[in-house]
This record gives C-alpha cells, sequence and structure tokens, in this order.
C-alpha cells in the first residue's frame, strides 16, 4: 500500500507544479499578487510531495520491499545499509528522484528566501521552475515509475552492482545533481528576465549566488567522481575522456564562463545578453548530459537494452525547455540595452576573454563527443574520438587560458594597465621559467609538455600570491596594516584567490601524474620484493576474507623506504555472489606528494599472483586541487554582498572602486 | 557515476573491469614492450565502452595485445601494427581518428570554433571601446584617480 | 543584426533534428548503436587456413569458399550466446543451406562435446585455436555470422546470435538473391 502512496505523492507533486508553471506567470502579467503568491505556495508544496516519494522509496530500499519492481532489482537483504539506502539512486528511476527533489528544493529556496525580490521576477522564476519540475516528473510517472510492482513478489532481490556498493555512491551523484540542478535556477532567472525584458545588476546579484553554489557543487561531484573511478576501477586513471564524463564537464566549463560573465552584469551592468545567454547554455548541456546519459544513445554495450521511448521523451523535454528559452531569446534579448563601455585591456576586456575561451574548450569538447553520433546518424561510418583527440585539443585552448587567470584578475575594471600588471607579476614569470627549465634539464626534451604544466601551476600560484601580497602590502606596510587589509579584503576577493589557486594546484596535479607515473606489472611470488620509484613493495602473499556480502582474496604489501616501514598495502579481489560479480579494490597509500597505488591480479601457479603497482605522483593534488576550487567558490558565495536575501538594489555598480574586485 | 557506470554496464555485458595487461604476456625487450604499451593505449577495445585495448581485460583486448606484440617481434613499425588492426576493425578503432573527408570537420572545428571565438573577441572589445577613449582622463586626473584608489584599498 | 541573437536557437534547432533522427534510426531498430561494420563488406574474405578440429575431419581453407554461397559461423563451447542460435543453424543446414564453422579458442574435447549435443549443421569446420583467424576476419563478439557469395567476396556480417527474425527479413533473402 505504501509504495501506492509514493506514486501518490508524485502524481501530486506533478498537479501541483502545473499549477506552479502558470497561475504565477498569469498574474505576472496582470500584475494580481495573489495569483503570484500562488507560486511560492505551490513551490513548497511539490518539494513536501517530492520529499515524500522520496522518504517511501527509500523506505522500499531499506526494508528490501522486493515487491517493488525497482528496488528486487537493485537492492538485496545482505547489502549493507548505507548501500541500501545509496542504492535508492543507483539506478534510473530512483535517480530521478533524487533528481526532481533536489530541483524542487532548488525551487523552494525561491519561495523561502527571496522577499526582496520583485514579485513578478520571482513569480516567473518559480513559474519557469514549476515547468522544469512539470516535464521531470511527467518524465518520472508516465516512463520510469520507481514504485512500479511486481507480481510475484521475488523473495530476495538482484542486488546492486559491487562497482556502486561504495562511498562514492553516497556522495558522487548527489554533487553531481546539486551542480546539474542548481543550473537550472540561473536558466530559471534568465528566462525570467527575458519575460520582464530587463537584466540589471540586481539581477545578477540573484543569479551569483545560485551560479556559485551550483558550480562548487559540480566541481566537488566531477572531483569525487574522478577519483571514485582512480580508485575503484584499478588502472589508476582519473580522466578517461569518456562521452558519459564529458557529459558532466561540458556544464562545468560553460557554468565556469558563466560565473565570471555575472560578474561583469553585475559590477558593470555590460554583457547582459551574453551572460543571459551562457545562463541558458550551462543548463541546456545539463540536460543535454541527462539526455546523452539516459537515451542510450551513446551506449554501446550489447546486451544492454534502453526503452527507446525515454530517449524520445528527454528529447522533447529538451526541445520544449531549450527550444522555448532560444526562441524567446531570439525575441526578447535585442531589447535588452548593453550597458558599461570598456577598453579591450582591462578586468571586463579579460572577462570577455575567459568566456570565449571557456566556450571554445567547451564547444571543441561537445563536438568530439556527438562526432560520432552524428557520422554515424548520416550514414557516415563509425568513429572513435578519444582521449588522444581531447587532449590534442583541449589543452592548447587552456594554456592560454590559465595564463589570462591572472592577469586578468590583476587588471582594473573599465580600463587596465597590461605593462603595469606584467611588471608586477615579474615574479611570477621568473618562477614559472625556472620550473620550466629545471623540469627540462631533468627530464630533457621529450618533458616539454611537462615543464608547460608545470610552469603554469607556478604561474598560477605565484601570481596569485603576488597580486594577493600587493593588495595586503605585504612588505609596504607594518604586519598590524597587512592583517587589517587582509581582514578587510571582501570574501569574494578571497575566494577568487583560493579557487584560482586550487586551479593551479590541478594543474599541477594532472601534470605530475600523467608524464611521471610509474607501473610496475609483476609476476610476484610471497616473500617477493619489488622496487617502486624510490620504495621497496614486499608482497606477503594473499588470504581469503569475507566481507558482509562478498568473499575476497587479500593481498599484503609491506611498503619500505630505506629501514622505514612506510605502509602496509591491502588490496582485495572480491567476488559478490549475489550479483555474480568480481571487483577489484586498490590499496592506496598517499602521502601529500604522490600515491602509492597497488592492484591484486590474478592468481598464478605455485602461490604468485599478479599484482600492478603504480607510483602516481602529485595525484592527490588533482582532488585536493578542486575541493580548494570548490572552497573558494564557497567563500565568495559567504561574502555578505552576495548573501542570498540581500541583495542591494542599489545601481551603485561601477562607481565602487577596486576594493570591489571580485 | 560517469565511469563506474560505463563499467557497470561493461560488467553486463560480461567483461570484468581491472586487470588489463597481464605479466605474462609482456616482451622481454623493454623497449619493444614500450612500444607495444603506446600503440595498445591508441586502440579501443571494441566490446569495451571507450577503454584501450591497454586498459581492458577483455578476451578481445588480450588477443589484440598479443597480435600487436607478435607483429612488433616481427620487425614491423609501429604504423605497420596500427594499419594491421585497422585493415581488420575499420576506423572505428582508432581512438584518435584518422584525417580523411568524414572527420575534415572534426579536426576543423576546434580551428574555426577558435577562430570564431578570436573573431567575436576583437569585435565585442572594439565595439565597446568607443566611449571608454573619450572618457579618457588627462594625466592630473590619472594621478588623482590612483590617489582615491589607493585609499579605497586601505 | 538581430541575426546573431537567432544563431543560438538555430544551432539548437539543428542538433535536436539531429538527436531526432538517431532516435528514430535506433527506435525503428535500423541501426544498433553497438555494432561496428565489418570492412570487409563487398570484399573478398580474408585468407584461412585452418586444420579441422582434432579427431574429426575437414579444416577450412580459402580454397573451400567460393563457387557456391556459403554461411560462415564463428562459434565457441564458451559463448552462450552461441548456444542460444545453435537451432537456427541447425535449421538452415537440413534446408541445404552450406555452412562453414570457424570455432574459435577452444579446446577440442569441448568442441566435439557441443557439437555432439546440439548437433553438427557445419559442412567444414576450421580450429582457429589461438583467435587468428578471428582476428583476421575482423571477429569482436561470439558468435558471429557471415555470407560469403560465390566469388568469395563477404556480402553481410551479423554480430552476434541470429535471430529468428534476422533470418526472415535479412540473411535468408540475401542467400536466395545470392542463389540466382
Amino acid at each position: 500500500m505504501i509504495p501506492e502512496l509514493g506514486v501518490f505523492a508524485l502524481a501530486v507533486a506533478f498537479v501541483v507544479t502545473l499549477v506552479q508553471s502558470t497561475v504565477p506567470l498569469l498574474g505576472a502579467a496582470r500584475g494580481d499578487a495573489r495569483l503570484m503568491a500562488v507560486g511560492s505556495a505551490a513551490a513548497t508544496a511539490q518539494l513536501l510531495f517530492i520529499a515524500v516519494a522520496f522518504a517511501i522509496l527509500t523506505l522500499a530500499y531499506v526494508r528490501s520491499d522486493f515487491s517493488v519492481a525497482n528496488v528486487a532489482e537493485n537492492s538485496h537483504t545482505l547489502k549493507p545499509l548505507l548501500y541500501r539506502i545509496t542504492g535508492v539512486w543507483g539506478n534510473h528511476e530512483g535517480s530521478m528522484v533524487l533528481w526532481v527533489l533536489i530541483l524542487a528544493a532548488f525551487g523552494w529556496t525561491v519561495a523561502a528566501l527571496g522577499h526582496n525580490l520583485p514579485p513578478s521576477l520571482k513569480a516567473r522564476v518559480l513559474a519557469v521552475q514549476g515547468i522544469i519540475g512539470a516535464l521531470f516528473l511527467a518524465f518520472i510517472l508516465f516512463t520510469s515509475n520507481p514504485f512500479e510492482r511486481i507480481v510475484p513478489v521475488p523473495v530476495e532481490g538482484r542486488g546492486l552492482n559491487p562497482l556502486l556498493q561504495d562511498p562514492g555512491l553516497a556522495f558522487h551523484p548527489p554533487f553531481l545533481y546539486l551542480g546539474y540542478v542548481g543550473f537550472s535556477m540561473a536558466f530559471a532567472f534568465a528566462v525570467a528576465a527575458l519575460i520582464e525584458g530587463r537584466v540589471d545588476p540586481a539581477w545578477a546579484r540573484w543569479v551569483r549566488p545560485w551560479t556559485l553554489a551550483a558550480w562548487c557543487a559540480l566541481t566537488v561531484g566531477i572531483a569525487l567522481g574522478s577519483w571514485w573511478a582512480y580508485y575503484e576501477l584499478g588502472w589508476g586513471g582519473f580522466w578517461f575522456w569518456d562521452p558519459v564524463e564529458n557529459a558532466s564537464f561540458l556544464p562545468w566549463l560553460v557554468g565556469t564562463a558563466l560565473l565570471h560573465s555575472a560578474i561583469v552584469v553585475e559590477k558593470r551592468d555590460a554583457l547582459k545578453t551574453w551572460t543571459v545567454l551562457l545562463a541558458i547554455i550551462t543548463f541546456g548541456l545539463s540536460l543535454l548530459g541527462t539526455f546523452l546519459v539516459r537515451s542510450g544513445v551513446l551506449t554501446s554495450v550489447h546486451s544492454f537494452a534502453v526503452d527507446p521511448a525515454r530517449g524520445v521523451f528527454i528529447l522533447g523535454i529538451l526541445i520544449l525547455l531549450l527550444g522555448g528559452a532560444f526562441a524567446l531569446y531570439a525575441a526578447r534579448a535585442p531589447a535588452l540595452k548593453g550597458g558599461g563601455l570598456f577598453a579591450p585591456v582591462s578586468r571586463e576586456g579579460a572577462l570577455v576573454l575567459n568566456n570565449l575561451l571557456l566556450c571554445t574548450a567547451a564547444a571543441v569538447v561537445l563536438v568530439g563527443t556527438l562526432y560520432p553520433l552524428v557520422l554515424d546518424a548520416f550514414g557516415g561510418g563509425k568513429v572513435s574520438v578519444g582521449p588522444p583527440f581531447f587532449n590534442l585539443t583541449f589543452v592548447p585552448i587552456m594554456v592560454p587560458t590559465l595564463l589570462a587567470v591572472v592577469v586578468g584578475a590583476m587588471l582594473s575594471w573599465k580600463r587596465g594597465d597590461l605593462a603595469g600588471v606584467m611588471g608586477r607579476l615579474w615574479l611570477a614569470a621568473g618562477a614559472a621559467g625556472l620550473v620550466a627549465v629545471a623540469t627540462l634539464g631533468l627530464g630533457g626534451l621529450r618533458h616539454a609538455l611537462a615543464a608547460l604544466g608545470f610552469a603554469l601551476a607556478v604561474w598560477l600560484v605565484v601570481g596569485i600570491a603576488v597580486d594577493l601580497a600587493a593588495r595586503l602590502g605585504l612588505g609596504t606596510v607594518g604586519a598590524r596594516d597587512c592583517l587589517r587589509r587582509a581582514a578587510k579584503l571582501p570574501r569574494s576577493a578571497w575566494g577568487m584567490a583560493v579557487a584560482h589557486a586550487g586551479l593551479g594546484v590541478v594543474v599541477a596535479g594532472i601534470t605530475a601524474s600523467a608524464h611521471w607515473q610509474v607501473e610496475e606489472l609483476r609476476l610476484l611470488r610471497p616473500g617477493e620484493t619489488v622496487a617502486l620509484a624510490s620504495y621497496a613493495v614486499t608482497f606477503d602473499g594473499a588470504r581469503q576474507v569475507r566481507g558482509p556480502n562478498y568473499s575476497a582474496w587479500e593481498g599484503r604489501l609491506v611498503v619500505r623506504d630505506g629501514d622505514r616501514l612506510v605502509a602496509t598495502l591491502l588490496p582485495q579481489k572480491r567476488f559478490y555472489p549475489a550479483e555474480g560479480q568480481t571487483t577489484t579494490e586498490a590499496a592506496i597509500h598517499t602521502t601529500w606528494l604522490a600515491d602509492i597505488y597497488v592492484v591484486l591480479g590474478k592468481a598464478e601457479e605455485g602461490g604468485a599472483w599478479s599484482v600492478r603497482l603504480y607510483h602516481n605522483p602529485l595525484v592527490p593534488w588533482i582532488w585536493v586541487g578542486a575541493v580548494v576550487m570548490a572552497l573558494g567558490g564557497m567563500l565568495s558565495l559567504s561574502d555578505r554582498r552576495h548573501r542570498v536575501g540581500a541583495p542591494r538594489r542599489a545601481a551603485r555598480a561601477g562607481s565602487e572602486p577596486s576594493a570591489a574586485k571580485a | 557515476m560517469i565511469r563506474v557506470l560505463a563499467v557497470v554496464l561493461l560488467a553486463l555485458a560480461g567483461a570484468v573491469p581491472a586487470g588489463a595487461l597481464e605479466p605474462g604476456e609482456r616482451l622481454a625487450d623493454p623497449a619493444l614492450e614500450a612500444r607495444a604499451r603506446e600503440i595498445g593505449k591508441t586502440l579501443r577495445c571494441l566490446v569495451c565502452q571507450n577503454q584501450s585495448i591497454d586498459d581492458s581485460d577483455a578476451d578481445l583486448a588480450r588477443d589484440l595485445r598479443a597480435v600487436v606484440r607478435e607483429r612488433l617481434s616481427a620487425g614491423e613499425t609501429d604504423r605497420q601494427v596500427v594499419a594491421y588492426v585497422r585493415d581488420r576493425y575499420g576506423d572505428f578503432v582508432l581512438l584518435k581518428p584518422p584525417f580523411q573527408p568524414s572527420t575534415y570537420a572534426l579536426w576543423a572545428a576546434p580551428v574555426v570554433l577558435f577562430g570564431l571565438a578570436a573573431l567575436t573577441v576583437v569585435v565585442v572589445l572594439r565595439r565597446r571601446r568607443g566611449a571608454a577613449d573619450v572618457a579618457r582622463l588627462s594625466a592630473e586626473e590619472e594621478a588623482r584617480l590612483a590617489r582615491l584608489l589607493d585609499d579605497g584599498r586601505r | 543584426m538581430r541575426l546573431r541573437y537567432v544563431v543560438p536557437a538555430l544551432v539548437f534547432a539543428v542538433l535536436a533534428a539531429v538527436f531526432a533522427l538517431y532516435l528514430h534510426q535506433v527506435g525503428s531498430g535500423g541501426k544498433n548503436i553497438a555494432e561496428v561494420p565489418s570492412v570487409f563488406i563487398e570484399r573478398a574474405a580474408p585468407p584461412l587456413a585452418l586444420p579441422p578440429i582434432e579427431g574429426m575431419t575437414g579444416g577450412l581453407a580459402s580454397a573451400d569458399l567460393g563457387g557456391r554461397a556459403v554461411l560462415v559461423n564463428v562459434f565457441a563451447s564458451w559463448c552462450p550466446p552461441c548456444r542460444a542460435e545453435h537451432p537456427l543453424l541447425m535449421r538452415l543446414a537440413r534446408e541445404g543451406v552450406l555452412v562453414y564453422g570457424i570455432n574459435v579458442k577452444d579446446k577440442p574435447a569441448d568442441a566435439k562435446a557441443f557439437l555432439a549435443e546440439l548437433g553438427n549443421p557445419f559442412a567444414r569446420i576450421g580450429a582457429d585455436r589461438q583467435g587468428r583467424a578471428a582476428i583476421d576476419w575482423g571477429v569482436y563478439g561470439y558468435p558471429e555470422t557471415f555470407v560469403v557469395d560465390r566469388d568469395s567476396r563477404i556480402r553481410y556480417r551479423h554480430v552476434g546470435a541470429i535471430t529468428e527474425r534476422d533470418l526472415e527479413t535479412v540473411i535468408r533473402p540475401l542467400l536466395a538473391r545470392l542463389a540466382r
């Protein structure tokens, strides 16, 4: 009986979204405050009903109610409680419920925190959120009902793929969805602004926090996914330019551009139509990712049957939402008058450059991702577009982007002094050059790319440090003054510095791990020792162990550095009888400078095991750097000037001198 | 879910991830083995999802790795080895798409897009410049502004 | 200058149209996303020189192809879908279709047990113990079925178990055409 309540709750939520997507629009058009107010109530009700549905589904998983087909197909009584709960979104139907739950939660924040939004803008934003919600709830109800029953009720569930039985599943998808869905706020604000026919700094102050929040979540989500793949899949790789990965990377790239162009709207009242367009495209790419992943057009494995009806339905949603938004844009954007003027060399100019480089990078990744599909659709044959293509095309675009980050952040608004900025950056340039020369000197010319990568990383970090030092007056004023200035520097400025420095850390991590990964592939007998980088790793043999729902062979490897014991690593090769699948669990020892990564392979005759050992220099920096970037975003988000609910409508933008650098 | 989901699909097809190249498969000559690894990274395993044969544990990937090593040992060049595999499995096995009529558009895209972006930057910056030039400050004003800015920072 | 505001809508429209086309092709069953077409279609079958399965007679060589349209089935006892499609091959053989087999990476005893249990539809079988002939033919999934015409050219390749539907809609009509 309870699962039917879940369907009922979703159906009620659907009806509520229908109201939410129409009545407030009508109210805004007529200037009727009572009709407009319906939006807030509907948004709250929508969240409530979806939360109930989500809770019921979770309950079905926790209680292993196998009369629900979704639970029977994706769960098992022997599964630990954590994975029974996370299993809710470890499948298509359940993850869609999480998707709409997050959407409703975002919509609700507008209702709850948007007191000082102009009522008509608020009503329209909520209506657009309602439309998105209605479409996806319809998608769930008509094609992907998570509460469908099966008769007869199976005694036991089919279990969850063991690869997904990992804490990674608990965090990665929710963060990813917070990012994807969070961009719906920017989209809703963009569409509402197009309807209103007005984009001003106040609008940008509303859009930025949500975009920033979504961006932080997506950054963390992508980093978690990459990390999860790194430790779970046992190849020691972290990014594969897989279409599914690219699908998450595209909104991130364009979302990053949006984040920066919104600053220009806020500070200088310029780049309005462009920012509105980016807001639409960012969410559009999130939806595109949903389409590509769930419609099966990118699946290339024989036995996986995908319901084409789902693909058609999502394409329909895409056409309605994006087609509608782009049509509205074509009709209304010309009326949005551009504001402030600026010289080519200026903060604005640098942000324009940043935007176009990021968008070009995104466009290149998009073309590479979709090319095989398009070629195939037109009968042009099958080709693969793999990592070599993306490395060759994406990296060159990133080089000028990274170079510009430091310079752009130091230019002043309206008209900057490039020569002056470059003069202040001599230290960063010198340090970068030194690192490049050192890398080439140690590694030779074949490490030219590594030299470039390191130089860029150093350029970023040192450049930001130089800028911060100058702002704080380090070396020119006393320590006390310095502290005072540090306290007065806006959080958004700190946030920017931290996020950009995080980017430098990521670049260093990618460069080092891509160029200096050491791999040892050995057949080891118990007692044998392998040299790995500067370590000696001794294989102590393997034994059988039992887990809650698996049995495993566990290898024991002792890592020593000279006489010093560094770590004891216990990689496993697990067998999950319920699912009939095998997984490998890598054992990783992380120092701040490298990962020692060990995977247990096959047992061979005579007690020998094939063992894969990796020394991945700086690889932890990739994820640490990404988290630092997200922290920078959150720091900026905590700036009181960005705080949700307290946007100043004053048109003082532009009159603030460089203290307002963000 | 990203990569992990991709691998879930793969697992459904019966292949098991991780493992890939086994110690016993390697060539004794390290230089030749290194070439084999590099070639392996550029060839796609047809039954896997976007994995190279070097990364994959699928039977086909193992067979292709063996073929690559056999032909290298027989003295073929990297190019010949790749051509051998491509002659049998088509362009699809090449992770780096070949430059040919069907992929001209793909390879041209980055250049064209970059050109478009550069053009846009120029156009936008030119159009925006107009009044900023008019509003150019005199040296005296500049100095005053600098003082103000400095104050503003404190 | 209004045009530039329409560009995003146009780009999106093109993209959506391509997606719709692709979904239609996939949904209508006309296109299998996963299938990689054989490079040998309309080209000469790659050379073969395979011994028989140990303890059997026959073997399969290039000289055996040609003169008459033939179905070449790549199979193995360790491949469950091979088992699934086997009855269809038996039926074809009974109807007089010439069916050859390439037995890949099988132990002779396993292969013989497989044929003893399910019947032997193959007029000739070549044993490809190393799986190299399969690679020469561009085989990537098991089973695979090729239609080779009287001039030894490959006319069609099917990846995976053939079904009744494949048989009726593609293979039989093609064989009938080739027989003319």
